[in-house]
């Protein structure tokens, strides 16, 4: 059994990084890895800490702490933009799971079927990482490296994400494919966000979770989008090579061939939801 | 660090380790083990509590982040006037069966209606989404949600003489819905110790033992380290001449997951010990994977076994072959099947203590008879040293009718003389304990251009894993079962079992029927359609029907009821094909479908003696007391037992009291298994009550037209105008009792005989909606009609319909076991409450003489034709005749494109 801190002032916890600790917020992701014996080694629960806990205004943009849950995400009013996180967040595990677990703990346990990354990919969304020197900020895109790997440094916690506010106002829509209807992780998933002005495109942003060892943006595609009517046709834009960049594999949920075949699907329903 | 929160309104503190598990917490220290713990990983939610007023699970909530929060349990939902609305229409709608998921299911509930007291279906069930119910099919839980809400009435008693055929309340209803019901890990004595079982990582191996002396020693809390050597007889198995699995594993293992030690000491010693730590040296060899490993048997997986063949059976009747080949229609096809786990939610899980010369095991188990048999077995006593008290059993479906860990705690409480328990973690569950048989089922059938069946093959190869658990079953059950409910003079069918290094695969909901049903009933539809003939009447003409013979050469006497269940299932068929039509012109990338499956099932054993006995009695205060040998593991025969006894008898059933089980108590009343408590235990119950009426009735010198009541510690038995009051001490020294074996016959080298005295049938049609684009399968509507002989208990016929379709929905589109692959609940998926489909039930009553105020058995049959219609709907909607089960939407997807174009 090892040490235990829930501290309540975050450079009490950044102190406590001097030494590794696993970092508890809602647990959901800790706890499976556990099954049958007791947590062994130090764990900093973040629960408490002043200042994780809201989804704020900020200047350019908006912050979501450390210790902001699902549901709680849910709950706040938010500009379109976030709407395709929010239908993530019905469709992460259950009821439970989503009153516990964090949106920055999703990012930080760097699965590649993480629902929150498709998300914050087409949000533009940074992560805030503090250590006692200072706070740095990191695209999500470049702090998730690989299947269970992040940028996440020595004595570094990471205290929020950060969306700004030209991707808030986009339209946006999220679509997960799972072989039940709730409580499972995706074979799929896709999000996203669109910037409408005159009825064409002005920008675009997909991107493509668990077809990769890290969820990705289609660059390609975004760019076949922009500029083109927001109207039915939009998805004729969207075809196979765009998604060339996906390396799916084959795992017990789907063959890595049908998840690349099901992402242009996705694509192309989210696309045809968010343009109509 | 003190951390100081309520529990239920009342302050509690904890001093311990701050990242203990809430669940844990509550259990082993609050005493409230009504919060159940069926994963420890958050994918099941039968730990749901509320913190805070949020639902959460309580395996993933860290005690020490509790400091001034309120947590909510099951115990905190009634209030002083008893039970809460909610737990009472639980126990009214029937939603709970085994009860262990009832807990988190309520929490869930409450979460919803405190935020939204008139919710929709929908809300309902995004609230249950993320509690997992492996026993109902969900139905009625989301029905007792939604009756709270709209504030229907509760279910009522019946009056003397009508409990059979009522929705009587199920007895233990109110137990599980407040959570005092006590399961396998609910009761565990506080100073028990504990085992953990510690497993093979290989497939295949041989391994060498260190000093394991000097491990113990190393490691203070650890009592014992028990090996091979120290099982007195170290073999178990279903069969009496087949003990052919270790209780821990001799120098060599034969599956991945395969117990080889036993530590036994305090439970934080015991899961402390890594395994890393324990000196095996291990030596693995290549694994036999698979049937076409096990046929080609360059290596055996038992050495004794050549070929590595368990068994192999058949029937025959006719030329089969000779008719195949002169029928102007014959089609054939080739199906696989997958194993599957139980995933009952919960664990196995139990304790043992030595009382003198005696060992007592308190289990989750189906067969309490049997584990004191193979229990005493094992341990060279004779049987009535062994007492088992079985604990409710939180599901079994099959998985709980072999050994788990009882010869475990019974071998260490024995030796080391304390209590000593053990609860098996869901991975453990998973990769240790039997499954359904993976088959590879070849069929051909042949019919005349009436669409008239005349010939039947089948060759069906199963997996049987390492073990022969119930292995020998699909050398008879399957060949018996494997033309269908059907009428066909020319009939061959074999199947056989063959060992490979994975799980055993043992008994599940069917036996192998569910598998041969895939295969069968593919036939019927191609048959049908090309003859031209509508599915379900091609079905309807060659339905078996009372007079006919079955290809035993069994001569059906009565109870036959399928032709009533297709023409139940008529105008729904019509209806449904008529909208599945309309949907389809609209020619979007979704395409409906319609299927029909047919079952029929024998229950009880194959030719095989099983009989039941029960007691009916009463105690010291002159109430009736039936003393039940035959677990309920959810399905209700605690129940129904009951209403059986009290129309026999002549009391109400609410008066009745249950003795439950114990072997000390209770009479053998066999296994829970093969559908046939309610037909055998039932008979047996019926002939008990009556046998203590006719006491009764003697003792008061009353005709048998005298009513019998309960007043004051006595009964009063009327007879005309006359009078008799007998009381509760003249009473206590009644016992009524009965006992019924089905009567069978042997099958001969051709199969033939009367391998079961009765039937079940059963028709269920399915309308899906397939998205062709992705290759997922929704099920929008299960219409079943099952001929039950008699229902007992309508509402528990159809919670066994519900939740036998629910596994079969799953057999059919999502379950697929891989050793060491799912051996967890979220890489494993069982249905949730959003995939199921609304459910029409008829039932149909073509009484059986030989049941039960003419009932037969429900448990399995509802499971058998569901994946059958499923995948014929399938084959409707797409074109493409599914033949690997699941049908994952990859599969599926691969075989659309592979077909190239829509529906032919």
């Amino acid at each position: 059994m090892g040490a235990y801190l829930r501290p309540s002032r975050l450079n009490e916890a950044l102190a406590a990084l001097a030494r590794p600790h696993l970092v508890l917020a809602g647990g959901t992701d800790i706890y499976p890895g556990w099954v049958g014996r007791p947590i062994d080694g130090d764990v900093l629960d973040i629960g408490a800490i002043v200042g994780l806990g809201g989804i704020d205004r900020v200047a350019g943009g908006w912050r979501i702490g450390a210790a902001v849950t699902w549901s709680q995400l849910l709950a706040a009013v938010l500009p379109a933009g976030f709407d395709a996180l929010k239908q993530a967040a019905r469709e992460v595990g259950g009821r439970q799971i989503q009153n516990a677990a964090t949106l920055v703990g999703n990012v930080c346990n760097a699965s590649p079927a993480a629902d929150s990354l498709p998300c914050l990919l087409t949000l533009d969304a940074e992560i805030e990482l503090s250590d006692r020197a200072g706070t740095r900020r990191l695209p999500v895109a470049e702090f998730v490296r690989g299947n269970r790997r992040t940028a996440l440094q020595p004595g570094e916690l990471a205290t929020a994400l950060l969306v700004p506010d030209a991707a808030a106002q986009s339209r946006s829509r999220f679509l997960k494919l799972g072989a039940r209807r709730y409580l499972v992780i995706s074979i799929a998933s896709v999000a996203v966000a669109l910037d409408v002005v005159e009825g064409r495109v002005a920008a675009a942003r997909v991107a493509v979770g668990a077809c990769s060892e890290v969820p990705c943006r289609l660059p390609a595609l975004e760019a076949a989008l922009r500029g083109a009517p927001a109207d039915a046709r939009l998805v004729e834009r969207a075809s196979a090579a765009h998604l060339a960049a996906l390396r799916p594999i084959d795992d017990v949920r789907a063959s890595g061939d049908y998840r690349r075949d099901a992402a242009l699907t996705l694509v192309k329903r989210a696309l045809a939801e968010v343009a109509a | 660090m003190s951390v100081r929160f309520t529990v239920n309104d009342i302050g509690r503190s904890w001093d311990g380790d701050a990242t203990a598990r809430l669940s844990m917490v509550l259990r082993d220290s609050l005493g409230l083990t009504g919060t159940k713990v069926g994963c420890d990983a958050g994918d099941c939610g039968a730990c749901t509590v509320l913190l805070d007023g949020a639902q959460v699970c309580a395996c993933l909530t860290a005690v020490g982040g509790l400091e001034g929060r309120a947590v909510v349990t099951v115990e905190g939902l009634a209030g002083p006037a008893g039970p809460s609305d909610l737990q009472h229409a639980l126990v009214a709608a029937g939603a709970a069966q085994c009860g262990i998921c009832t807990p988190g299911m309520a929490m869930a509930a409450q979460e919803l209606l405190a935020a939204t007291p008139r919710p929709s279906r929908r809300e309902v069930e995004d609230a249950l989404g993320g509690v997992l119910c492996r026993c109902t099919g969900y139905a009625k839980i989301v029905d007792a949600v939604l009756a709270v809400a709209e504030g229907r009435p509760t279910s009522m008693d019946p009056t003397i003489g009508a409990a059979v055929g009522s929705r009587f309340a199920r007895v233990d209803g109110l137990a599980k819905a407040t959570g005092f019901e006590k399961f396998g890990a609910d009761g565990i004595p506080i100073d028990a110790l504990w085992v953990r079982v510690v497993r093979s990582p290989h497939a295949r191996a041989r391994f060498r033992l260190g000093d394991l002396e000097a491990v113990r020693r190393a490691h203070p809390g650890i009592e014992a380290i028990l090996t091979a050597a120290d099982v007195p007889f170290n073999g178990f198995g279903i069969y009496p001449d087949i003990k052919d699995q270790p209780v821990l594993a001799d120098g060599e293992v034969r599956y991945r997951g395969e117990a080889v030690l036993a530590l036994v000491g305090t439970r934080a010693a015991v899961e402390r010990l890594s395994d890393a730590l324990l000196p095996i040296e291990w030596i693995a060899e290549a694994p036999v994977l698979g049937l076409d490993a096990a046929i080609a048997a360059t290596a055996l997986v038992q050495a004794d076994k050549p070929g590595n063949l368990l068994i192999a059976g058949g029937v025959r009747s006719g030329d089969a072959a000779a008719a195949l080949a002169a029928a102007p229609v014959v089609v054939e096809g080739r199906f696989e099947t997958s194993f599957v786990e139980h995933a009952y939610i919960e664990p196995e899980a139990g304790w043992a203590r030595r009382v003198g010369e005696r060992i007592e095991i308190h289990a989750t188990t189906q067969t309490p008879y049997m584990d004191r048999d193979e229990v005493a077995n094992v341990m060279r006593l004779p049987r009535e040293a062994v007492r088992i008290v079985p604990t409710a059993c939180g599901g079994g479906f099959g998985g709980k009718l072999d050994l788990s860990v009882q010869p475990l705690v019974a071998v260490a409480a024995w030796r080391l003389g304390r209590p000593v328990a053990c609860v098996y973690t869901r991975p453990e569950s998973m990769a240790a304990t039997t499954k359904r048989h993976p088959a590879r089922l070849v069929a051909r059938a042949g019919c005349d251009r009436d669409g008239r069946l005349v010939a039947c093959e089948m060759d069906a190869l199963f997996d049987t894993g390492a073990y022969a658990s119930w292995g020998p079953t699909v050398a008879n059950r399957v060949p018996v079962h494997a033309t269908g409910p059907y009428r066909v003079a020319h009939v061959r069918t074999h199947g056989a079992a063959y060992f490979t290094n994975a799980a055993p695969s043992g008994a599940f909901r069917g036996f192998g029927v569910p598998q041969a049903a895939i295969a069968h009933e593919a036939m019927m539809d191609m048959l049908a359609d090309r003859v031209g003939m509508d599915r379900l009447e091609f079905r309807h003409r060659n339905a078996l029907r009372a007079g006919d013979r079955t290809a035993t050469g069994q001569l059906l006497q009565h109870s036959a009821g399928l032709a009533a269940c297709l023409e139940a299932l008529r105008p729904e068929w019509a209806r449904a094909q008529r909208e599945a039509a309309g949907f389809n012109a609209g020619g979007e990338s979704r395409r409906r479908g319609v299927g029909i499956g047919c079952m029929w099932y024998g229950i009880g054993n194959t030719s095989m003696s099983n009989p039941s006995t029960m007691r009916v009695g009463f105690d010291a205060a002159g109430r009736p007391i039936l003393f039940n040998g035959a677990v309920d593991i959810g399905q209700g025969s605690n129940t129904i037992l009951i209403q059986i006894a009290a129309d026999a008898l002549g009391l109400p059933a609410a008066a009745f009291g249950l003795v439950a089980g114990d072997t000390d108590l209770t009479a053998d009343a066999g296994k829970t298994s093969a559908s046939r408590q309610t037909f055998v235990s039932g008979r047996a119950t019926e002939l008990a009550a009556r046998d203590l009426r006719a006491q009764l009735l003697r003792l008061a010198n009353a005709g048998p037209a005298a009513t019998l009541s309960l007043e004051e510690g006595a009964l009063c038995v009327r007879d005309g105008g006359a009078v008799r009051r007998l009381e509760a001490a003249a009473l206590a020294s009644l016992m009524g009792e009965g006992t019924f074996d089905p009567p069978t016959t042997p099958l001969d080298a051709d199969g033939q005989g009367v391998p079961y005295a009765t039937y079940a049938f059963a028709a269920q049609m399915a309308e899906i909606e397939v998205d062709l684009e992705l290759g997922t399968v929704r099920v929008l509507r299960i219409v079943a009609a099952h001929d039950v002989g008699r229902a007992i208990n309508p509402q528990s016929v159809e919670g066994q319909i519900e939740g036998g379709i629910a596994q079969g929905l799953g057999l059919a589109l999502m379950e697929e076991f891989l050793p060491g692959r799912t051996e967890n609940l979220h890489d494993y998926l069982i249905p949730t409450v959003g995939d199921m489909p609304e459910i029409r039930i008829h039932l149909i009553e073509d009484r059986e003489p030989l049941g039960p105020f003419g009932a037969k058995g429900v448990g399995e049959p509802g499971l058998v034709p569901t994946a059958p219609a499923i995948l014929g709907a399938i084959h409707h909607a797409t074109g493409v005749r599914p033949t690997f089960v699941p049908v994952l939407p990859h599969r599926l997807r691969a075989a659309i494109l592979a077909q190239g174009s829509g529906p032919t």
